[in-house]
């Protein structure tokens, strides 16, 4: 019963919003599925497993010649996926015996089973499953599950159901395979914790926490170093024998984005670092970078327009060596040593700031302008490396965050818990109209920062002011004014207003303040700092 | 013999039979009107007579009290009327309590209108019965071949599974005042789930005139004047409207449920932000439509409306004329209409 047990798991984490359920029910899969099925189940989650053999023309094929062209093009039109189409519209045969598939004998057959003879097989199985099992048989072998369950969250199911620590997890979740056998069975108590050796696994990263007040008070200088925060992403690098890998914070695999990374990585060591856009020595604001996230591949335009490198803050491994042990300065030094010897192509070393009081790192904070610089990092110089966020060892202090006064346009509601509330607003600002007068322009939109208590109070707001619809989305009479803050103000081709906020959140409603009286987008203007331009 | 053209006509009040004077489900009050079930979208309100099942009446009664029809004659399946030269009969159409077709004979000619119907059984109501004619009248709300509904017991263990996974969360499933809030009920029931079932306001009414009508709903409860500990876990039934609305949130971490043949196609369930899609509908789905159509035998088919492009293009195929004919007003009840219902709006 495994595909459609399968199925059914899928439907459920498709339509859940919510993180916490999102969890109990991969436990409730881990706990009841049996091996192979659950690893195999859980890889095709993460989309671990790929699969090459049949392409969405096999599936198109097999339906065409089962189904009237007319009623098939009317049902694809109206569905609107393909995939669920022939799911769908699948003729159940009377009279097929056949048990579904179990999950595992659809993986080993695509693995061996000669590709003429795909079509025949794959039909096999569509007709001996429901829809809610076609589908899931479709998505799995055509790719593109999309159901939302990250392999951090994953692992944290799988450390929840098992109560071993998410991190020991990590450590040797990439160095075994799917359908994960040997992990599952440490996880039950049934064997010795898995060891990777030479394979190239994700070491859980060391956080910080963000510096408050009362932090910064009780903070002595002598004690600590300081980093810039760069506005990139986190990766750890490891290089080896046993391969190269770019990990990002969470664990995920994302080597193949960055090809001149991988290639520049010819060493034998595990890195900490900051992934950035940077040209001419000069860090690109976010939203350079983002337009190479979520990438599989990368092409040549993207590779020269957007040339990525690493700002190394840690050495974690040299040569096979755990200096996690040992503390900040020590790893300090060694990588130093180590960006000497290797002057690894694409990376440099993040620059250590000193100073002697408080005051004074709180002036270079406040001296920080550059879009690409989110704060300072405060390291205790005596911390050893561990996974996690662990408290009083290193501190995140991020610059003041920048303020509008915005007018709210739209909003929407949210999801889960917030179903039932306009949670999610769209903010303007005023620019002058041709010909005179004044008009709204959108320029970003936030989902947090309010209380409960405001929250309830915009939703109320919201529905009683509402003057039109469009869906889920409300237009609002544009007269509630709201204090908008945000990390860093970027030009964007992207947005219809020119100008792209970092983290932008609800701090304050302004009901003191007329609309008129809002923010101009040239107000805004003046907080874009120099840099590059995104394109899009 | 005189071809149903010429007697059963399509006007802008809807279906009309004009050697007995009368339409049938008329979207504007008129002077004689019969009625195929209580669904708002079929029994609308200020007709002067009405003729309809004892249950289809006293379902507009409860609905629209003196607007349900100035004069109102109850007609037992197996009966037969004559109205002028018209033989009519009345015959279960398995859609909900009451529901029924209009077998009309004239001259020789028989056309049935079957108003809504379902093939699938339904505790709650009489099944459909199959009476072979000249002119079938079907809607085709469900016609495409994506829409094959599921054995609903299957979709009620969904929900009784989610619970054993969720002790602490209210189950919320969204379901339409009459008909499949009681059907959804007697599924419940039949899948072994004795505890009391929890009703938003809007739910409460029908449930009652259900039970004196005589289809047991076991123990039912208000929603809304329980306590938040007494829903956890709990199974609360109320309009679609009202599931992820203001209502709701006096529920406890609700999963929200839906259930209604559009939730087949994920993308409807998804814009309205359902948790747990549950196909369970009213309405005869492609199969059951495609059968029907030929176990009646009638040469030539009238669709009132929804897919009639796919339903007709699939009936030339077979040799059955097929006529769309684009009745305005019908398919505004809760199956139909559910990925475009209004939100907000439903008072506790």
């Amino acid at each position: 019963m495994s595909v459609p047990a399968f199925a059914e798991l899928l439907e459920r984490l498709v339509f859940t919003p919510g993180r916490n359920a999102k969890l109990a029910l991969l436990r409730d899969w881990f706990a009841t599925q049996p091996d192979p099925d659950r690893g195999v189940g859980l890889a095709a989650l993460t989309e671990e497993l790929v699969f090459t053999a049949a392409k969405p023309m096999l599936i198109r094929d097999l339906v065409a010649a089962r189904t009237d062209p007319v009623l098939l093009a009317l049902s694809h039109d109206y569905v609107g996926d393909l995939a669920e189409t022939v799911a769908l519209i699948w003729p159940e045969r009377a009279g097929v015996n056949a048990p579904p598939p179990a999950l595992s004998e659809v993986v080993e057959a695509l693995e061996v089973t000669p590709k003429a003879e795909l079509p025949a097989l794959i039909a096999g199985w569509l007709d001996a499953l429901d829809s809610g099992g076609r589908l899931a048989l479709i998505k799995l072998i055509t790719g593109g599950l999309r159901v939302g369950v990250s392999g951090r969250l994953a692992r944290v199911a799988l450390a929840e159901w098992s109560g071993k620590p998410v991190e020991e997890i990590e450590e040797i979740w990439h160095g075994v395979a799917p359908p994960y056998l040997p992990i599952f069975r440490w996880l039950e108590g049934e064997a010795e914790k898995p060891d990777p050796r030479d394979a190239p696994v994700f070491r859980p990263l060391m956080l910080a926490h963000p510096l408050e007040d009362r932090d910064l008070a009780a903070l002595d200088p002598t004690a600590y170093r300081a980093e810039w925060k760069w506005d990139g992403i986190r990766v750890q690098l490891t290089a080896g024998p046993g391969g190269r890998r770019i990990w990002s914070r969470g664990g995920e695999d994302i080597s193949g984005g960055f090809p001149e990374i991988l290639e520049a990585m010819d060493f034998h060591a595990v890195l900490d670092g900051e992934l950035l856009v940077i040209r001419d020595g000069a860090v690109a604001p976010f939203a350079d970078l983002q337009q190479r996230l979520n990438r599989k591949l990368v092409g040549p335009k993207m590779l020269r327009d957007h040339p990525v490198g690493v700002r190394l803050y840690d050495l974690l491994f040299e040569e096979g060596e755990d200096l996690r042990p040992l503390p900040f300065d020590e790893r300090r030094r060694r990588l130093e040593d180590w960006v000497a010897r290797h002057a690894p192509a694409r990376m440099d070393l993040s620059a250590m700031i000193a100073f002697a009081s408080v005051a004074q790192l709180s002036e270079v904070r406040d001296g920080a302008r550059a879009a690409s610089i989110e704060g300072l990092m405060l390291k205790r110089a005596d911390s050893p490396y561990l996974a996690g966020r662990v408290k009083g060892l290193w501190w995140k202090w991020k610059r003041d965050p920048l303020s509008i006064d915005a007018v709210l346009m739209y909003a929407q509601r949210g999801h889960g818990k917030r179903s039932s509330f306009y949670s999610d607003y769209t903010f303007g600002l005023w620019r002058p109209l041709e010909g005179g007068g004044e008009e709204l322009v959108p320029v970003g939109k936030a989902y947090s920062g309010y209380t409960d208590e405001e929250l309830g109070w915009l939703d109320r707001w919201i529905r009683n002011h509402t003057v039109s619809r469009f869906g889920p989305v409300r237009e609002v009479e544009k007269s509630l004014v709201l204090e908008v803050i945000f990390d860093a103000a970027q030009l964007s081709g992207r947005h219809k207003s020119g100008v792209a906020l970092r983290f932008p959140r609800i701090a304050r409603i302004r009901t003191d303040k007329p609309a008129s009286e809002a923010d101009r987008l040239e107000n805004l203007m003046a907080y874009v700092e120099a840099g590059p331009a995104a394109e899009g | 013999m005189p071809h149903p053209e010429t007697w059963l006509r399509v006007t802008p009040d809807g279906l009309f039979c004009e050697p007995g004077g009368f339409f049938i489900d008329p979207v504007r009050p008129v002077a004689r009107a019969v009625i195929t079930h209580g669904h708002a979208d079929h029994a609308r309100p200020g007709h002067r007579a009405v003729l309809a099942t004892p249950e289809t009446l006293a379902i507009m009664r409860a609905r629209m009290g003196e607007g349900a029809g100035a004069t109102q004659q109850a007609m037992r399946h197996g009966e037969v009327l004559r109205q002028s030269d018209v033989a009519i009969r009345l015959v279960p159409a398995g859609h909900v309590l009451g529901s029924a077709q209009v077998v009309m004979e004239w001259r020789g000619s028989r056309a049935v209108v079957s108003g809504d119907y379902k093939r699938q059984r339904d505790a709650t109501c009489l099944p459909f019965e199959v009476v072979p004619c000249d002119v079938f009248v079907t809607e085709a709300t469900f016609a495409l071949p994506v829409f094959r509904h599921p054995d609903p017991a299957h979709e009620v263990a969904k929900l009784l599974r989610s619970l054993a996974l969720f002790p602490e969360r209210t189950h919320v499933v969204g379901c339409y005042a009459l008909g499949k809030c009681q059907r959804l009920i007697t599924l419940i029931r039949a899948a072994g789930w004795d505890r009391p079932i929890h009703l938003h306001g809007a739910q409460q009414p029908l449930c009652r005139l259900y039970e004196e009508l005589g289809v047991p709903l076991g123990e039912l409860r208000p929603a809304t004047v329980a306590n938040k500990a007494e829903l956890k876990g709990a199974i609360v039934l109320a309009p679609p409207s009202a599931i992820a609305d203001r209502w709701a949130r006096r529920l406890a971490e609700p999963v929200t449920a839906l259930a209604s043949g559009w939730m087949r196609v994920r993308q409807r369930a998804r814009t309205r932000g359902v948790e747990l899609p549950m196909v369970i509908s009213d309405h005869a789905d492609w199969d059951d439509l495609n059968r029907t159509i030929d176990e009646v035998g009638a040469p030539e088919v009238w669709v009132t409306h929804g897919r009639d492009d796919a339903l007709v293009h699939a009936l030339a195929g077979r040799g059955i004329r097929g006529r769309a004919l684009h009745l305005v007003g019908l398919g505004e009840d809760e199956d139909e209409a559910v990925a475009e219902a209004p939100e907000g709006g439903a008072a506790a």
